[in-house]
């Protein structure tokens, strides 16, 4: 097992060098840069140049990839021109608030979907199984940023259920627990969407898991001792149900820590994908390429951990 | 005697009926129009298509329609689904929107289908070497950001200063080259075990060239998961326009899409006090997407072998 991590790692290297190469490439496509999006009127030409000179702008592209990878290497990825804090610490600033709604929507969503899942396979067919099936289509099908602004409008400012956006009220200075009620109530229409759209395809695929398992023959053996219908279901079926969808958590964490850009914009919710957006529009070039290999890591690691975590639980996969 | 014989006769007899071997395609065919939920979603889909293409053509307005004195008019019986802020009717913008939505999605899959395709084949049936180059490509390709990059590619388009009317033609391409990896994946996965079939070894007989062999004879064995992919990937493309759109760098004004008509959402006023501006498109690619997702879902019980139920 040490070994097969020890070797997947290192297989990482390369997909890393290619990642950073494409990355760099693209934030070079992109025009301009921080002095010029500034649109600072005092700004005269001699000063702009002399700060691209500061900046290492004024170096041709490739040197400039080089300085940066040599850098990265070294856990050092810049400094954010925009908040004028290493990246590395505007991202642990900012990744705790995007962290926040997704851990709490990957909960809801893999609570509802397992027991969705389950009773839909378990009543296959039938009038609850047909409706679950239409709703987890709509779940699948939602287009983020519509439904967020639907919400908003029908129970923040329609029925003023919910505040509008934002993370906290403005110039609200509660603290303790009055600081987290606050949050919890401004958390609670993007976790309903986040969870509305990841839920979708957990119960589908929990169903066909379900459906896979109620079919073998152990099942029928433990219905044939006479065991009752719910131990049968929740603890002989559920567990083998379960095991594949162990993968599903390690593909969870680029989700966990990566922001849900789109749905952050909406609600104006301070996570680190409205920084990132921020971050473009400021050409942040720093900030954004730190945040894209902070991404692709997550995603590389992610997928090494579902494999381990698939070998551990099923015996009989075999990491080699 | 005769007794035996008879009983011979009757043992050896065939079936009144002769056994009809049905085509992969009557089958699957079969089993998709026996999918409710599948046939609904490809009835909104073509009504969709019918409305978007040839309901302009019945509507009484015309975009360039300034008509100021009826601007943000709410929905009536002139005007359905009401008039935006210059007067424009809400209705013929979002059948024409519909345009370009449903055709970015077509064309960015079409795209994601031939490099995908390509690419895949290409891997699969040469191995070695290639195979493994293409599929550490695949694996960058696979661990980028998608949403991220999507959003610098678009915010690139805006600051090149593309001519709006030929941005759209961007979008696709870069909707539908940035998706390739998961379908090459599966065509590979599919062509490393037919290239070892017996009907290879009948092209390699007959002397094919690779090109022949690859686009004529293992291709058109994976069609129905290329089918299946492509049809999801249609959701997934006009879902990706949509949120572009929305963010005002995929395509952009005074062409239409329908992201980037519920931008319009983001006028607070517009936001609040006139829903009919921003909902209609919403809904359009609410009920778009999730007919598509019926029916790929439809497709893939009716195509995948591997489903025979």
């Amino acid at each position: 097992m040490k070994q097969y991590i020890i070797r997947r790692l290192l297989q990482m290297i390369p997909t890393m060098i290619g990642i950073s190469i494409i990355v760099f490439a693209i934030s070079a496509m992109v025009p301009g840069d921080y002095i010029t999006a500034q649109a600072n009127p005092n700004m005269t030409k001699e000063k702009a140049e002399e700060l691209r000179h500061i900046y290492g702008y004024d170096k041709p592209e490739y040197q400039r990839y080089f300085i940066w990878a040599g850098n990265m290497l070294q856990g050092n990825m810049g400094d954010s021109l925009q908040h004028k804090a290493p990246v590395t610490k505007v991202i642990s600033t900012y990744v705790w608030n995007s962290f926040i709604i997704a851990f709490v929507s990957l909960i809801l969503s893999w609570v509802i979907a397992v027991f969705t899942g389950i009773f839909s396979a378990k009543f296959q067919y039938s009038l609850f199984d047909r409706i679950v099936t239409l709703v987890v289509f709509l779940c699948m099908s939602l287009p983020s940023f519509f439904i967020g602004l639907l919400f908003i409008k029908l129970f923040a400012l329609d029925w003023k259920l919910f505040p509008v956006a934002g993370m906290t009220t403005a110039g609200s200075t509660a603290t303790g627990w009055d600081y987290i009620k606050d949050v919890a109530n401004h958390m609670f229409l993007p976790t309903l969407v986040l969870t509305m759209m990841s839920t979708g395809g957990l119960t589908r695929y929990f169903r066909t898991g379900m459906l896979e398992v109620i079919r073998q023959d152990y099942i029928r053996t433990a219905r044939a001792k006479g065991l009752k219908e719910r131990t049968v279901i929740f603890k002989h079926a559920l567990r083998n149900a379960l095991l594949p969808a162990i993968t599903l958590l390690g593909f969870e964490l680029p989700a966990l820590f990566g922001g849900a850009i789109i749905l952050e914009r909406v609600f104006a919710w301070p996570g680190i994908g409205q920084v990132y957006l921020g971050s473009i529009n400021m050409r942040d070039y720093p900030f954004m390429l730190g945040f894209m290999i902070f991404l692709s890591v997550l995603t590389l690691l992610g997928n090494l951990l579902s494999d381990v975590l698939y070998g551990l639980a099923d015996p009989r996969i075999r990491l080699k | 005697m005769s007794l035996e014989v008879t009983s011979l006769e009757s043992n050896t007899q065939v079936p009144a009926k002769p056994l009809k071997v049905e085509s992969p395609w009557k089958i699957a065919y079969r089993r998709f129009t026996r999918n409710k939920l599948a046939l609904f979603g490809l009835i909104i889909v073509i009504l969709m298509f019918l409305i978007c293409f040839f309901g302009p053509m019945f509507s009484p307005y015309n975009l360039y329609d300034y008509k100021l004195i009826d601007k943000n008019k709410p929905p009536s019986a002139a005007h359905w689904l009401g008039t935006d802020k210059l007067g424009r009717d809400v209705l013929l913008r979002t059948m024409l929107a519909g345009r370009i939505s449903l055709t970015v999605g077509l064309v960015a899959t079409a795209i994601t289908v031939f490099v995908g395709a390509t690419i895949g084949a290409i891997a699969g049936f040469y191995r070695g070497i290639v195979d493994t180059l293409l599929m550490r490509i695949a694996d960058i390709f696979l661990a980028l950001p998608g949403l991220p990059i999507l959003i610098i590619l678009g915010t690139v388009l805006s600051d090149l200063k593309v001519d709006p009317g030929n941005r759209i033609y961007f979008v696709m391409l870069i909707i539908g080259i940035l998706n390739w990896v998961t379908l090459s994946r599966l065509v590979r996965g599919q062509i490393l075990t037919l290239r070892e079939q017996e009907f290879m070894l009948a092209t390699e007989a007959l002397g094919l060239n690779d090109r022949r062999k690859i686009f004529r004879h293992l291709l058109p064995n994976t069609v129905p998961i290329i089918i299946v992919s492509a049809t999801l990937g249609v959701a997934g493309a006009i879902l990706a326009e949509s949120a572009l759109s929305f963010l005002g760098i995929g395509v952009v004004p005074p062409t239409p899409s329908w992201g980037n008509m519920i931008s319009a959402a983001n006028n607070l006023i517009d936001f609040r006090k006139r829903p009919w501006l921003w909902i209609p498109p919403g809904m359009c690619i609410l009920i778009t997407v999730t007919a598509i997702n019926l029916i790929g879902d439809g497709l893939r019980d009716a195509l995948d072998p591997k489903m025979k139920k």
